[in-house]
């Protein structure tokens, strides 16, 4: 398994892939946590950030996770911790 | 159409849910309310190979059923069959997006387990082709244990084996499986998704998505604000440059229709009543639908393509710094075509506070209601000339009182965050669908319902609210040959000439001041007011009939006035529907009287400093 040092989704560069290490649920409320799950993050999913909005970098982030594209406030994204990496912790999780 | 079999069509938002139910059900469309909630209910009828009709409900898109907003919670009771209003369905029809079966399938399993009568349409699947992606339906079939049909809205094969589905299972009546034993909980859910979803899949390329290759600039921080601008400004020089034909075409037949009736009625009231106050009046609103279309064209083009979240998502900084909610943004944007619907749409954002300032501020978005406003007078008074580069002036205007609105409407967020609505800022969390090209069927359908809404509105607010204005203009009659004009004799004349006191120090006379009073319905009867009051008033003169109201206007109002009524027009709440939904939506008439009241203070203020500047600077 390689596997860097565990980052936030923040910092994680552009278009590079990760996987999520972990999200910290307390730090979101409880319907933004329920939207974080139903969008499929979980600690194992796949990420990789794709578009930083704003001209500041105080935009929104925008990324996949599996196969859908989607878009929260860095506050969110400052609560998931993510490893670069090749995505195989889903793999293990459901052997 | 109680009595049919009833069918829901549910599933996740982008499933390409809408599409499909308009490919399923064609034009045969019902628009109504929920009960109690102002959540739109959507149903249509289908037809079964042998013709049998079905009533076909489009539920609200939602990821589980566990409601975070009011929409979500629609669904949720009338699946369960707890709505009232609305009785429990016969089957299911779950929409899933066939490129992402992971997320999609654990919403459809949860249904699954209900034990209902159930269907499962693989949506989209030329979509998740064209990204590389093969999926068997039949292996999904299997794993979910309900029959799976592989649909793409356009395509009739996969609608035909649909119908036939359904078909048999309303026969056999049955289908109602026992729920599941075990109810699995979210991971368990989401698990097996993964599972079925990977088993299913033939084959996965991963190829470099369409949908990617656009977001490098659409999401450019510096490109993608570029080209939304550019997108902006293109709709609103539309506005302008594809309606005029068309405008001139129903301009023609409202005349000639007067030219019929004044030919074939001696002179009198009842004339008076058909020209002066119907066909002026309502047909000076009437002129505007090609605009109106246009506007809305734009807006349903957005929206189908997966623009609007895009644009969301730039804009979100922006929303941010406010104070608002970067999902306020989609309200606030459909609030362009009209603030009722807009407010609606404010339900999709869960935080209370939020939520009551993206409603104050939408009746600040130009509706639609404006444009008639605004284009009577920019067409009167603003020189139909080109500034630079095929940029037309009118269209230049019209942009800027958008814009206008947009600032008016950010400063009353930041003021309303920090003081009546304060509170801790909201999120953005989003999905950005794929970018796809709508069918043309779906905007054409948009359209048509949107035109259908208007000229139901031309046809009773503004019908009505013009006769009363007829009614009080036409009564007591004035004195012949007493020096007193008709309109100043009339009860809304002096009803007016009172109202002016207060008016006349921003620059608006007595035509405004009564224009103003109808306008309290709907802000287009501003336009049939101002029709009927100088049709009325050059009735000694037939010269003056013969000429259009802007041409009217132009000679009546000095140009600091006319600017000063685009200014009020930003910001005064004339619409009785917003301040109806908004005490709907609050639940009392705290808010909306709130609303009232800033909405024309700023109003009052804008049109002054309008007036005042354009009178200093000598225009």
């Amino acid at each position: 398994m390689t596997s860097a040092l565990p980052l936030r989704l923040t910092d994680l560069p552009l278009r590079q892939p990760a996987y999520v290490d972990l999200i910290d649920w307390d730090a979101l409320s409880a319907s933004d946590g329920q939207r974080l799950r139903e969008f499929g993050l979980c600690e194992g999913a796949s990420v990789e950030a794709l578009h930083h909005g704003g001209l500041m970098g105080r935009g929104p982030i925008a990324c996949k996770v599996g196969r859908m594209t989607i878009a929260m406030r860095r506050n969110h994204a400052a609560a998931i911790t993510v490893r670069t990496g090749p995505q195989d912790a889903v793999a293990d999780e459901e052997a | 159409m109680t009595g049919l079999p009833l069918v829901a069509l549910v599933g996740n938002p982008n499933a390409g849910k809408s599409a499909l139910f308009n490919a399923l059900t064609g034009a045969r469309q019902k628009l109504g309310n929920y009960p109690g909630v102002t959540v739109e209910r959507k149903a249509g009828r289908l037809s079964l190979s042998d013709g049998r009709p079905v009533e076909l409900v489009d539920l609200p898109g939602t990821y589980s059923l566990n409601p975070t907003s009011p929409d979500e919670q629609v669904t949720r009771d009338v699946i369960l069959g707890r709505q009232a209003g609305e009785r429990l369905p016969d089957a299911l029809v779950v929409v899933v997006d066939a490129s992402n079966l992971d997320n999609h399938l654990r919403f459809a399993l949860e249904l699954i387990a209900l034990g209902r009568p159930t269907i499962v349409a693989l949506n989209m699947v030329d979509l998740a082709t064209r990204d590389g992606l093969e999926l068997d339906a039949q292996i999904l079939s299997r794993e979910l244990g309900v029959p799976v049909i592989s649909t793409v809205a356009v395509r009739k094969r996969g609608l035909d084996h649909l119908r036939g589905e359904l078909e048999s299972m309303l026969d056999s009546g049955a289908g109602d499986v026992a729920p599941a034993g075990e109810r699995r909980d979210f991971e368990g859910l989401r698990r097996e998704a993964r599972r079925i979803a990977r088993s299913a899949i033939v084959r996965e390329t991963p190829s470099r998505r369409l949908t990617a290759a656009v977001d490098r600039v659409a999401l450019h921080p510096v490109a993608g604000l570029f080209l939304l601008l550019a997108l902006l400004f293109i709709m609103f020089q539309a506005v302008y440059a594809w309606s005029e034909a068309p405008i001139a075409m129903i301009e023609g037949f409202v005349a000639s229709a007067g030219d019929a009736v004044t030919a074939a009625l001696p002179d009198g009231l009842l004339r008076s009543f058909l020209v002066d106050g119907v066909l002026n009046g309502v047909g000076s609103v009437i002129v505007f639908l090609p605009q109106i279309l246009i506007l809305f064209f734009f807006i349903l083009m957005l929206e189908a393509t997966g623009y609007m979240v895009r644009a969301a998502f730039l804009m979100d900084g922006l929303m941010a710094r406010v104070g608002l909610s970067g999902r306020a943004f989609i309200p606030l944007l459909s609030s362009f075509a009209c603030a009722v619907p807009g407010i609606m749409a404010t339900r999709t954002i869960a935080d209370p506070k939020d939520r009551l300032t993206t409603i104050l501020i939408a009746p600040l978005m130009t509706c639609s209601a404006r444009l008639p406003v605004y284009a009577v007078i920019i067409g009167a008074f603003i020189p139909a000339r080109t500034v630079a580069l095929g940029i037309g002036l009118q269209g230049l205007v019209l942009f800027c009182l958008y814009i206008s609105g947009i600032v008016g409407a950010m400063l009353a967020a930041l003021v309303l965050r920090r003081t009546v609505t304060k509170g801790a800022s909201g999120g953005f969390l989003m999905e950005m669908p794929k970018y796809q090209w709508p069918r043309p069927q779906d905007i054409v359908l948009g359209l048509w319902q949107r035109a259908v809404i208007f000229l139901k509105r031309a046809g009773t607010i503004i019908f009505t609210s013009t006769v009363i204005l007829w009614i009080l203009l036409s009564f007591p009659k004035a004195p012949e040959n007493g020096g007193v004009s008709q309109v100043n004799y009339s009860i809304a004349g002096r009803v007016a000439n009172g109202l002016n006191v207060v008016l006349q120090p921003i620059g608006f006379n007595r035509d405004i001041s009564l224009a103003l009073i109808p306008a309290m319905a709907a802000r287009e009867v501003a336009v049939s007011a101002l029709a009927t009051v100088y049709s009325l008033d050059a009735d000694e003169d037939e010269a003056k009939l013969e000429r259009s109201l802007g041409d009217r206007l132009k000679d009546s109002w000095p140009l600091p006035t006319a600017l000063a009524f685009l200014a009020w027009f930003v910001f005064a709440p004339q619409c009785i529907s917003t301040i109806a939904v908004t005490r709907r939506e609050t639940n009392g008439w705290k808010w909306p009287l709130f609303m009232i009241g800033y909405l024309f203070a700023l109003a009052y203020v804008a049109a002054g400093l309008t007036y005042w500047t354009a009178t200093a600077a000598g225009l």
